[in-house]
């Protein structure tokens, strides 16, 4: 119980330290919000009524303190750009980028997971070595490269998909997952041959232990060994490592999103940095952070609690 | 029952290749306590691990014949070998703590070679069975511990769940490679009586490793000594103790702390 | 098994560090790849050829040409020195900071190691694109803002790995028997901890270049790092997204150096670890 609230604490004072420094970061450094709306152009009188509209005037501590009770409550300010309000842009996006994430993360289990065991079963064999060899080449590939890649065969060979299109959930289903798939995929690979690595280091580790000669002098077979006894064990740093991933995957998504034109969080974020449009920027950034860091934390709470060995 | 003749276990590391046993021959009979003696690099180690068919590995070579019941075992299949693996040989260790698996309940870890070798049992059957080896051990409680994991019981307690794993199914043979060094003295007395009571009410035979003398001189019926692989000398404890032949022996037993003061 | 079989398996087993020779042989080829395109290069990678775009490979244009007729062979040997001497600049910044922060605060301990260390951890849990792209959001595009933005972000990784080194050093005992014999702390550093903690900063580095080339061919590829006419492998892959289909050479060009690149140094920097961990046992 105690480290579990410690951990709390800690993920509180990151939230907290995070929201600071990107209300610094957003609102302070990029200089003078009113002179992004209204343009170099416009007069002393009009930016300073500005100004006075949009609270500039106050003390930053002050500015913080509305900014967070604002941002808790929903309202994440409204676009420099546009003039919707960025929950509104955040809106449709969330859901794409939400799914997307998921099921990226899905396929790597599904993935990884029988790859990983099953190259484990001959630890000399061929299969064993050469999964190591495609594994470690695997992870060398830039999911954005596997992406453009997948565009290619299945998208103009195999015309699976129409490049450069979207569907959306409300159109089709069917559609819908079939366009998150190839994307998906770009992301999962080579973070798969990661978990592969990672699940294959970690059966090997366990089956140098004395309880798998135990096990063996028993008169169980080398399967039996490995699903009965060593699977379980080796698995257990294998969850959290993957739900450290998931906070990889939603970085990865940024960029695939890109490459994909999928409309969701990250390409918002990307063509908001161009543009300056530093409300949005703020809001996803705090978002994606939040959920990097909730994420983490839920990473720490499983590394213990998984592990009957450790007390609680 | 068992027949070691002209054993020679080798093991190749990177073109290197090192002989840890080199032909030796030793017979043991239905329940005898067999005491193995040697110091670290003796061999004893490996011929156990042979006998327990522990050492089918690319990397290690064996020669000669280990006859159980007639039967070479060796050169004869896994498969077949698999069912004399805890089935009529049984093994223990020196370290319970890593020999045991950590993540799993310990009942079930006594009941595993039961739902090998006799499937037909039911979950019911094996437990009970489970819980009369426990008992047998002369482990208390042991229906309030099978539930529970290695690291919540003592050292002692380990090493007995380890010794109930193995004699579950009543094997003729069990092998115990230093199974009381790494315990507390008390304890470590604890266990050689049990091992003793083992053989008597059970009839198992034992095949007891250690470097320790005094250990070995209060439990084993005939000892056979190794050096750097080779059989030093054999006898009945007795003989050994009092009227060593070998000149190994004698150093050996030379350098058994004794109670008198010096 | 026979003598001779025997003699192959050894050849044959894992113990030869398959990963350190793989990953030297490719970075090496690669390294020689860079050299030459700084000296010498089959066309001037700038130069427009507008009646020749989008060609396929060719003897003349050995991985073709891209959308406004520049020779994409002599682009990919310039983006590769590009890209390296990003990863270089980086590296040495997030190494030489790192090292510095991470040995002080692993030998001297205390209250600042945990507050630095707490910090590195927050920072390090964090996907790099993400604060990537805060830094390039707040400073603008750009090589040198790239070094700069990746330099920064690095820094945690290597102060982390040091400051264990270091700290985990400090309680050795020849350490304790060189402080004996009248080591100052300087001494003690430089000369006795520093040169243990090699082998594994020289894994991290490897694998930071690795990280490195990853970093900055995303943000190539995203715009925001290094701009054009400089030619860069990811920016070069972003372009040829566009004509995918009328030429997907171009693509492939772009891609392939960049995970050849990624997977020599991920290799070295395995195998440098496999042997680091057996040195430190001997």
């Amino acid at each position: 119980m105690k480290y579990f609230f410690k951990k709390l604490t800690s993920l509180i004072i990151t939230l907290f330290l995070i929201s600071i420094l990107a209300f610094l970061a957003f609102q302070i450094i990029p200089g003078d919000p009113a002179v992004s709306k209204l343009g170099t152009e416009a007069t002393p009188e009009r930016l300073e009524a500005l100004r006075e509209e949009m609270g500039l005037n106050r003390p930053v501590v002050v500015r913080y303190l509305i900014w967070l009770q604002e941002f808790l409550t929903g309202d994440m300010g409204t676009s420099y750009n546009y003039d919707l309000s960025v929950r509104e842009m955040l809106g449709n996006r969330v859901p794409v980028t939400a799914a997307l994430s998921l099921l990226s993360f899905f396929l790597i289990i599904l993935i990884s997971i029988p790859v990983g065991v099953l190259s484990s079963k001959n630890v000399d064999g061929l299969a064993s070595r050469l999964t190591a060899v495609v594994n470690q080449v695997i992870m060398a590939v830039p999911p954005f490269f596997l992406g453009i890649f997948f565009t290619l065969i299945f998208g103009f060979i195999f015309q699976l998909f129409t490049p450069g299109i979207f569907v959306a959930y409300q159109e089709s289903p069917g559609q819908f997952f079939v366009y998150l798939l190839f994307p998906a995929l770009a992301i999962a690979i080579p973070k798969s041959a990661m978990a592969v690595k990672f699940l294959r280091g970690s059966i090997s580790d366990e089956l140098n232990r004395d309880y798998v000669r135990t096990a063996y002098s028993r008169g169980n077979t080398r399967t039996a060994v490995l699903y009965r006894h060593v699977l379980r064990n080796a698995l257990i740093p294998v969850v959290t490592f993957l739900t450290m991933t998931l906070a990889d995957i939603v970085a990865s998504g940024i960029i695939i999103e890109q490459v994909f034109s999928i409309p969701g969080i990250g390409r918002l974020l990307l063509s908001s940095i161009g543009t300056r449009d530093y409300p949005i920027v703020q809001a996803i950034v705090v978002l994606l952070a939040f959920i990097v860091v909730l994420l983490n934390f839920i990473t720490d709470l499983l590394y213990k609690y998984v592990d009957p060995r450790i007390k609680i | 029952m068992l027949q070691i003749e002209t054993l020679h276990i080798s093991f190749h590391k990177k073109l290197k290749i090192s002989e840890a046993v080199r032909d030796i021959s030793f017979s043991m009979g239905v329940g005898e306590i067999l005491g193995l003696v040697g110091e670290s690099g003796s061999g004893k180690t490996m011929t156990a691990l042979a006998i327990a068919g522990l050492l089918r590995r690319r990397d290690i070579t064996t020669s000669g014949r280990i006859l159980f019941d007639g039967v070479d075992l060796l050169t004869v299949s896994r498969d077949v070998l698999r069912t004399y693996q805890g089935n009529k040989i049984g093994i223990i260790f020196q370290e319970p703590m890593t020999s045991l698996n950590p993540l799993m309940r310990v009942g079930r870890q006594v009941e595993e070679s039961l739902r090998i070798h006799h499937g037909a049992l039911s979950a019911a059957e094996r437990r009970q069975r489970a819980l009369k080896a426990m008992a047998a051990a002369e482990l208390p409680e042991p229906a309030a511990l099978f539930a529970k994991y290695p690291h919540e019981l003592s050292g002692g307690m380990r090493q007995r769940v380890m010794i109930a794993a193995a004699i579950i199914t009543r094997p003729a043979l069990l092998i115990a490679d230093e199974p009381t060094t790494a315990l507390d003295v008390t304890i470590q007395a604890q266990i050689l009586k049990l091992l003793q009571k083992l053989n008597r009410e059970m009839g198992v035979g034992i095949l007891f490793i250690s470097h320790d003398l005094s250990v070995v001189r209060r439990l084993c019926h005939r000892v056979i000594v190794m050096e750097k692989g080779r059989i030093a000398e054999e006898g009945g404890v007795d003989e050994i103790f009092n009227a060593p032949r070998a000149e190994y022996t004698k150093r050996l037993i030379a350098s058994i702390p004794q109670r008198r003061r010096i | 098994m026979s003598a001779w079989t025997e003699r192959i398996f050894c050849f044959m087993k894992k113990s030869n560090n398959y990963n350190l020779i793989g990953g030297a042989v490719i970075c090496g080829l690669m390294l020689l790849l860079i050299l030459i395109g700084q000296f010498y290069t089959p066309h001037d990678p700038n130069a427009i050829d507008g009646m020749n775009k989008l060609a396929a490979p060719s003897p003349a244009h050995l991985l073709g040409t891209d959308n406004l007729g520049r020779d994409i062979f002599s682009r990919v040997l310039v983006s590769l020195g590009t890209t390296f001497s990003i990863a270089l600049c980086t590296v040495c910044i997030g190494a030489a900071a790192g090292v510095l922060i991470g040995g002080l605060t692993g030998y001297f301990g205390g209250p600042l190691d945990e507050i630095l260390m707490r910090a590195c951890d927050i920072v390090a849990a964090f996907p790099s694109i993400l604060l990537a792209l805060v830094f390039i959001s707040l400073i603008g595009p750009g090589k040198y803002n790239v070094i700069i933005t990746l330099g920064i972000l690095f820094i945690p990784s290597f102060a982390r790995i040091t400051r264990s080194a270091f700290a985990g050093c400090k309680n050795q005992d020849y350490i304790k028997s060189a402080r004996l014999m009248g080591a100052g702390g300087a001494r003690l550093m430089l000369v006795h901890i520093l040169p243990n903690t090699i082998p594994t900063l020289a894994s991290a580095i490897a694998i930071g270049f690795n990280n490195a080339v990853l970093a900055e061919a995303s943000m190539s590829y995203l715009g925001i790092g290094v701009q054009p006419p400089d030619a860069s492998l990811g920016r070069m892959l972003s372009e040829a997204q566009s004509y995918l289909f009328k030429n997907p050479w171009y693509a492939l060009s772009a891609g392939i150096p960049i995970v050849l690149l990624i997977l020599g140094f991920s290799l070295l920097g395995d195998g440098l670890q496999r042997r680091g961990g057996s040195d430190a046992s001997n």
